[in-house]
């Protein structure tokens, strides 16, 4: 063997060991980072501290609304987004012609989803908040984050219908099904565990945004909750159903955790390591379920 | 159909809040003054409106980021795609997933309180708010990003020129640097540039850990403010409705809208590209 090729050959040794090294690195960090916020947040977590409203008193602070809060902006978000994102993605995959009209729309579909978080703040704050005169609340916090999660959706929703082959269609067109039945029997089932993994990953993304709900407007002190949807009472007629909650003024995880993040006293710092401690759980977990189904689903034609 | 225009409507009311709030700011300082003036002062007496300070901050921070993604995401693109087998590429990538779904505001925290004293012991001089932390806890953030898209577009590759490499004899590390890159690079680039357009609208880390003095410097161990975290400092405080300092965020978020949806476009027009040669 030539000099000149057993050099080469130490240089793929050493190449694969820094590419373990970088890929460690990453892993390395994410770990640090677990570790770090676990040891700093683990005394605060209790029982308590899920049920207190925010305070002056670090040790008495607890994220009781921001909680609450992130459910509301959640569940909100989850029912305008998820079905507007299934159609546009039904609607461009299925039925659009490829023409000029499409194509543009598939470009700004792809920006859009470049555009940096903040700036839908801004977008809530002028359309919203402003024009629509929303105020900061519950619904135009989840109408921003419908706008910032919606070209997500929409990108894996179409994915999702593009990987069901078209022998699939072709078989459903030949029993004589048109083609809002093929696509609503055969391809959107086929698709479906495809859907619901970008869906998860879409709202676990939109639980730990801060700059968007910031510029909005939120709140970062909220000593009360939303008002409940359905409330019940001893007198007639018993069951009140109320919209009011989605006009309420709400705050959210990261918000919390950016305020006690921002102060300078060190048991505030304490209250944030606990809360990123449940933020991190329930993204964790969201990520979980989205790798689970895609497993699952996972299916090959 | 409705559905599908609703993304263009989001574009048009993009453009059209961040323009016709702008509008009210350039009648009161004129283009040249906004590009050139070396201050930025809008919360104070003084009034200075010069974004070049917060632009400065914004591109140093990128380019800490950038310098540690980058690297870090190529190297370890090349070697998911060419040298690991496909049980460690099941594992490693839901792991790298999992590093750019942890929400920003949990990066912040780690850069102010884990990684800045940690770069105390070491720089000394280093202030407690810092665009060195926050750009590279940023630049780990971006990793993912830049190692899946990249290894994305090497994997895309066809199978022949590999083999034609090797069939000439050439080792594994040829094939991936000289053949399979080379044949990858417009995706490789376009990559490169949406990582930079994300490292250039990212808020909450630069927020919390670069600190809120926009000045004009490179050096990397004082406070600094970028765009976003001025955008975002606005917001906290109780600034009304219609006034000068107001509307300073529909400026700034100007920039930053068209700086951003330049380097997109470039990018997606690369990865078209790419797609179309190999397919």
């Amino acid at each position: 063997m030539s000099r000149a090729s057993a050099s080469i050959k130490a240089y793929d040794k050493l190449f694969q060991a820094a590419g373990w090294f970088t890929t460690m690195v990453g892993l390395f960090v994410l770990l640090v980072l677990f570790i770090d916020i676990f040891m700093d947040g683990y005394k605060r977590l209790s029982l308590d501290f899920l049920t207190s409203y925010p305070s002056r008193k670090p040790e008495q602070a607890g994220i009781f609304s921001a909680w609450v809060g992130t459910v509301w902006i959640m569940i909100t978000t989850a029912m305008i987004a998820i079905p507007l994102g299934i159609c546009s993605g039904i609607h461009l995959e299925e039925y659009a012609r490829k023409n000029k009209l499409t194509d543009f729309i598939e470009i700004n579909i792809a920006n859009l989803a470049g555009v940096p978080s903040v700036i839908y703040g801004i977008l809530g704050l002028g359309l919203f908040v402003r024009f629509m005169d929303l105020k900061r609340s519950v619904l135009a916090g989840a109408l921003t984050l419908t706008l910032l999660i919606l070209p997500v959706i929409i990108i894996t929703t179409r994915e999702a219908l593009k990987a069901v082959p078209f022998s699939i269609r072709e078989a459903a067109y030949a029993l004589g099904a048109t083609r809002w039945q093929t696509v609503r029997f055969q391809v959107l089932p086929a698709a479906l565990g495809n859907i619901m993994t970008g869906i998860i990953l879409a709202l676990s993304r939109a639980i730990g945004e801060t700059a968007p709900l910031i510029t909005l407007g939120a709140l970062t002190y909220i000593p009360f909750l939303p008002k409940n949807p359905i409330s019940v009472s001893d007198q007639a007629p018993y069951v009140h159903v109320s919209a009011q909650g989605f006009l309420d003024p709400f705050t959210v995880l990261p918000i919390q955790i950016f305020n006690w993040v921002s102060r300078p006293q060190k048991g505030f710092l304490i209250d944030a390591a606990a809360g990123i401690m449940v933020l991190l759980l329930i993204t964790l977990c969201m990520n979980g379920i989205a790798i689970y189904l895609r497993h699952k689903f996972q299916r090959r034609w | 159909m409705f559905c599908s225009l609703l993304s263009v409507f989001t574009t048009l009311a993009i453009i059209i809040i961040l323009l016709s709030e702008s509008w009210g700011f350039f009648q009161k300082v004129s283009l040249w003054e906004f590009l050139t003036d070396t201050q930025w002062t809008p919360l104070f007496t003084n009034k200075h409106f010069g974004i070049l300070p917060l632009l400065c901050g914004t591109l140093l921070t990128t380019f800490i980021a950038i310098s540690v993604a980058v690297p870090c995401g190529l190297i370890s693109a090349i070697f998911l795609s060419e040298y690991a087998s496909q049980r460690l590429r099941n594992v490693v990538k839901p792991i790298l997933e999992i590093l750019a779904a942890v929400p920003t505001v949990v990066y912040g925290y780690f850069a102010l309180l884990f990684v800045t004293p940690l770069l105390k012991q070491m720089i000394p001089s280093i202030s407690g708010f810092n665009a060195l932390s926050a750009g590279f806890v940023m630049g780990i953030m971006i990793i993912p990003l830049v190692s899946s898209l990249s290894e994305d577009a090497m994997h895309a590759v066809p199978h022949g020129l590999r083999e034609g490499g090797y069939a000439l004899g050439a080792e594994k590390i040829q094939v991936a640097l000289r053949i399979v890159f080379p044949a990858a690079l417009s995706g490789i680039i376009a990559s490169i540039i949406l990582a930079f357009s994300r490292a250039i609208g990212e808020t909450m880390i630069v927020a919390i850990a670069a600190g809120q003095q926009p000045r004009l410097t490179l050096n990397p161990l004082v406070p600094v403010e970028t765009i976003t975290a001025y955008i975002v400092q606005v917001s906290l405080g109780d600034t009304p409705h219609g006034t000068i300092e107001y509307k300073t965020i529909f400026a700034c978020g100007t920039a930053l809208f068209f700086m951003t949806f330049l380097l997109n476009m470039v990018s997606f027009k690369l990865k078209k590209r790419f797609q179309e040669v190999y397919i």
